[in-house]
């Protein structure tokens, strides 16, 4: 059912793409055979002889102050090995990504429903769990901060860190927040332009990213006083970086190696039980393997930040657009995490993918008793898209034009400006994604009289057949930056080994990257064989004993750790040509390896790649640093802050049952530039499941918090998209080189999830003419029972 | 308590078993076979699916004692005796229909059983027949082209024996 075009653009730079399993082809994953055999070890699988089993207790409240922590009742359970908390820590007690606010097991109170506060080590988990439940807990119950009414109001609701402890972060309960100014601003003279202006109060709710791989690992004490984490996470070393304090121990003895990950989405970019498991470890000399179940995953890592947000947006009778003003409002949760990046983002990319000239935005995140939220596929441009895509949408109404004419005539494009005054220097293909997407063929209409009922909304539980439904279309199109931003110096370190085996030049391809299934592993074994000429390629574990590859998330694996190991391939090519140039004094300029040969152009094959490596291998290091970006400017959000843009347009198509108030989603397309496909099958796959994940944001998919508790902390209440759920998404993509990155590409896993939500809002909108200003859109929007 | 029973034609047997155990535990922490998966435990995802006496179910929701004397099969199972892989594991690699993958134990053992008892399945049996399990990363457009091609596949041998 998916269809894919390529355009045929010729690309910046010279590859060699001779062989189909290098890069532009789709070689299959190196981990499939062993997925499908089940033989592919995942965090969960990890065994030791004689390990442990860790449990954490965890907070019912969102907020007490813990009088007393009464560990003894666990401690005589036959079977328990360790019950640890706060004051077993040797090292320091706070841990964070950007702010080091969280504590490692709660101290005196506790923030949120679901903080950790003591820990258990057991020889079965049922024995963990009923040590658990032993430990007596006296808490001082208060009222959680929860609105942004009380949080922004502490005199008379109170702190959720008290402002000794802010130290050099936040104030008011405000986390972080950016301002935005551009052109003029938003004026009285400015709003006097405007011949039309439509606003609007957008909502979005609290998403998790619900990988299905539970947060889980190994951790084995070492004979140096160290320790050996076997773990599924996003980024080695920023965990290391985060538990070697808290653990009191030197970086080079806390060592990570990843293990099986499946799926991430963002939620394993915090820590979630690497310290936990350690420190039980090194207190029992044991190895102790923790898996969160469903409900503790629920609880165990960060969501997606929900959303208060208000839009302006004021244009001319011909749709130009004067001017936008913006307000958002991200509920950031107990404990910092990766609040402040979501804030730059949800600002500098919050008008979305238009010329708009004269801008002004801000944007905060909030400190509340509210479950921590932070990274998420699309961080912070997901609730953005959903409110600038709205506004799209009223205002085309507003203006009587077609909403993606309205859009197409507002489209930025190379070498317009950001609102943030950073220039556009690659292509940005924006009003040509929308065109594409409108043209691709729409799905037959519903054929009531030959009927499959599994075709219609919510018909499988036998509730309709087919009476009330009405078809509706929506569009929608989306930025996302890729990589990380505002000045940080995000690299990757890739080490690249080659060297005969079997009478065969094989390279060995060694990173830190977290595979999460992206398909990493894949595409690093076609650049090196790309760049090296060969066919046997190897990948080595990731772990801590090579440089960090930085995080697997901000869609920047493949442009970073990829052009990190295109680098170090490159330096192994120049070292073997070299070592042949001293050898047999060539000449020639034009040397280059393919087919296991040393070849130039004009003398043909010069040698054998075996005979020239010999014994030897050439093993090399290389880093991939992205060109610098700066922090934006507090108050007016200027600077060159991004270091690539990515966009994605999307038609949505459903079939809403009025009486019902369900909703299917018949077929939701995708166009996308990628810049190159490295993958192309691996592309479409990514751009697929980005698009469900936004499916999920806008029908479904909502963790309920009320008064600081979580209502659904499981798959039977928290609802990700089935398969009935989801429908056919054709995908096309579009190949328009960006000059500054390897190979012209872009990253690609995170646009389609930032753009594709408000299509389908669009289009529930456009089959029922309910106004809808809250996502996800749940049935009582759409019956008026709410 | 000690339960013994067959798995993917192998007898085996585990002690010590606490009554609370689920046949997935069993299955992944004592006879070291954890090729099926531990996503949810309460019968949501799908990931645990196993073959119980010829019949698909959610590992995760048997208790141990409940499997004495009877046949599993799991993902382990589903290969050639040569160790070849099967036409429904080939057909997930091929179609790209594998990311993460945590999801592919109980989806292959879904399609399996999908595919015996009816081996042309259209677009919204195939759809019903895995509603059931879960898939986060892929978006499920390349597993309904996996089972896609594995049905092709399979009725081509058919055709050809
Ligand atoms: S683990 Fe059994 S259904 Fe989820
Ligand atoms: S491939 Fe990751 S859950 Fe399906």
């Amino acid at each position: 059912m998916s269809t894919r075009t390529i355009q045929g653009q010729k690309n910046l730079q010279d590859i060699r793409t001779s062989s189909p399993d290098g890069i532009g082809g789709s070689p299959l994953r190196p981990d499939g055979n062993l997925k499908v055999r089940g033989e592919f070890a995942y965090s969960s699988d990890m065994w030791h002889e004689d390990m442990l089993w860790g449990m954490a207790l965890r907070s019912p409240h969102p907020r007490a102050n813990l009088i007393s922590v009464d560990i003894s009742e666990a401690l005589k359970v036959p079977g328990v090995y360790a019950v640890l908390t706060h004051k077993d820590i040797p090292g320091s007690k706070f841990y964070g990504l950007e702010i080091q606010d969280q504590p490692a097991l709660a101290i005196d109170k506790v923030r949120y429903h679901g903080e950790a506060i003591a820990l258990v080590a057991a020889d079965h988990p049922e024995t963990a769990r009923r040590a658990v439940k032993k430990i007596k807990v006296e808490y001082e119950v208060l009222t959680p901060i929860v609105t942004e009414e009380q949080c922004l109001d502490p005199q008379t609701h109170g702190y959720v860190h008290e402002p000794h402890e802010y130290k050099s972060h936040g104030y008011d309960n405000i986390c972080h927040e950016q301002k935005l100014v551009s052109g003029l601003g938003v004026t009285d003279e400015v709003r006097a332009l405007a011949d039309v202006v439509v606003s609007g109060h957008y909502e979005v709710g609290m998403q998790d990213q619900a990988f299905l791989g539970p947060e889980s690992g190994l951790a084995v004490p070492a004979e140096d006083g160290g320790i050996d984490l076997y773990v599924a996470t996003q980024w080695l070393h920023v965990d290391r970086e985060q538990m070697a304090p808290v653990l009191a121990l030197p970086e080079e003895k806390v060592r990570l190696t990843l293990a099986g990950v499946g799926g991430a989405f963002g939620g394993r970019e915090d820590l979630s039980m690497q310290i936990h498991a350690s420190l039980l470890a090194l207190h029992t000399g044991k190895p102790v393997k923790i898996v969160y179940a469903r409900d503790e995953s629920f609880f165990g890592h960060v969501h997606r930040h929900p959303a208060k947000m208000y839009y302006e947006h004021g244009a001319t009778r011909d749709g130009k657009l004067v001017y936008a003003d913006a307000r958002i409002v991200l509920d950031g949760g107990a404990y910092a995490s990766a609040s402040p990046a979501v804030v730059g983002n949800a600002a500098s990319l919050g008008h979305g993918p238009y010329v708009i000239p004269n801008v002004r935005m801000h944007a905060i995140a909030l400190y509340s008793n509210n479950p921590s939220c932070g990274a998420m596929r699309g961080f912070g441009a997901v609730q953005a898209a959903f409110g600038y895509e709205s506004q799209m949408d009223k205002l085309a109404a507003e203006l009587g034009i077609d909403p993606v004419e309205l859009r197409q005539l507002n489209a930025m494009a190379e070498g317009d400006y950001m609102p943030t005054g950073q220039k556009i220097d690659s292509p940005a293909p924006v009003a040509e994604l929308l065109q594409r997407v409108k043209d691709m063929p729409l799905p037959p209409p519903l054929d009531l009289d030959n009927l499959d009922i599994r075709q219609v909304p919510g018909a499988l539980s036998n509730t309709s057949h087919g009476e009330g439904i009405v078809r509706g279309i929506g569009y929608s199109v989306g930025i996302k930056n890729v990589g990380f931003s505002e000045g940080f110096d995000d690299y990757s370190t890739a080490r690249v080994r080659l060297e005969v085996i079997g009478g065969e030049p094989v390279a060995m391809v060694h990173t830190a990257m977290a595979e999460v299934g992206q398909g990493g592993v894949t595409v690093h074994a076609q650049i090196a064989r790309t760049e090296l000429g060969v066919e046997q390629v190897t990948i080595h574990p990731a772990n801590t004993e090579v440089g960090s590859a930085g995080s697997t998330s901000a869609s920047r694996q493949t442009y970073m750790t990829g052009g990190a190991v295109k680098l170090a391939a490159e330096a192994v090519k120049q070292a073997l040509i070299t070592k042949g140039r001293r050898r047999y004094g060539w000449d020639q300029n034009d040397i280059d390896l393919v087919g296991g040969k040393v070849v130039s152009e004009s003398a043909g094959v010069l040698v054998s790649m075996v005979d020239l490596l010999g014994e030897e291998a050439i093993d090399l290091t290389r880093e991939h640093h992205h060109r610098p970006t700066v922090p934006f400017d507090k108050e007016t959000g200027q600077g060159f802050g991004h270091v690539q843009y990515t966009f994605c347009a999307n038609r949505a198509v459903v079939d809403v049952d009025v009486d019902l108030g369900l909703v299917k989603v018949v077929e939701l397309t995708a166009v996308q530039d990628v810049g190159k496909a490295l993958n192309p099958l691996s592309v479409v796959g990514q751009i697929q499941g980005g698009v469900t994940q936004a499916l999920g944001l806008a029908v479904m998919e909502e963790i309920v918090v009320k008064d600081g508790k979580v209502r659904n902390a499981s798959f039977t209440d928290y609802l990700i998209p089935t398969i009935l759920d989801t429908p056919p998404i054709p995908v096309e993509i579009l190949e328009l080189p960006d000059p500054n990155a390897p190979y012209g590409l872009r990253g690609v896993g995170e646009a389609p999830t930032v753009s594709a939500t408000p299509s389908i809002v669009a289009a529930i909108r456009a089959a029922t003419g309910i106004a809808l200003n809250r996502i996800p859109v749940r049935p009582e929007h759409l019956t008026g029972t709410l | 308590m000690r339960v013994t029973f067959t798995a993917n034609g192998k007898p085996v047997e585990a002690d010590d078993v606490w009554e609370g155990e689920s046949l997935l535990y069993v299955l992944r922490e004592r006879v070291g076979l954890p090729g099926s998966k531990n996503a949810c435990e309460q019968g949501e995802c799908g990931s645990c699916t196993v073959y119980l006496d010829g019949v698909p179910v959610c590992s995760c929701l048997v208790a141990a004692g409940q499997v004495q004397d009877r046949e599993v099969r799991t993902v382990e199972g589903l290969a050639e005796e040569s160790g070849e892989l099967g036409l429904v594991q080939q057909a997930f690699i091929d179609a790209g229909a594998v990311q993460c993958g945590f999801c592919t134990p109980g989806l292959l053992v879904q399609t399996d059983a999908l595919l015996d008892n009816e081996p042309q399945p259209s677009d919204n049996d195939i759809r019903e027949a895995l509603s059931g399990n879960l898939c986060r990363c892929t978006g499920y457009e390349k597993i309904m082209d996996a089972v896609r091609l594995a049905s092709a596949r399979k009725c081509a041998k058919a055709a050809s024996e």
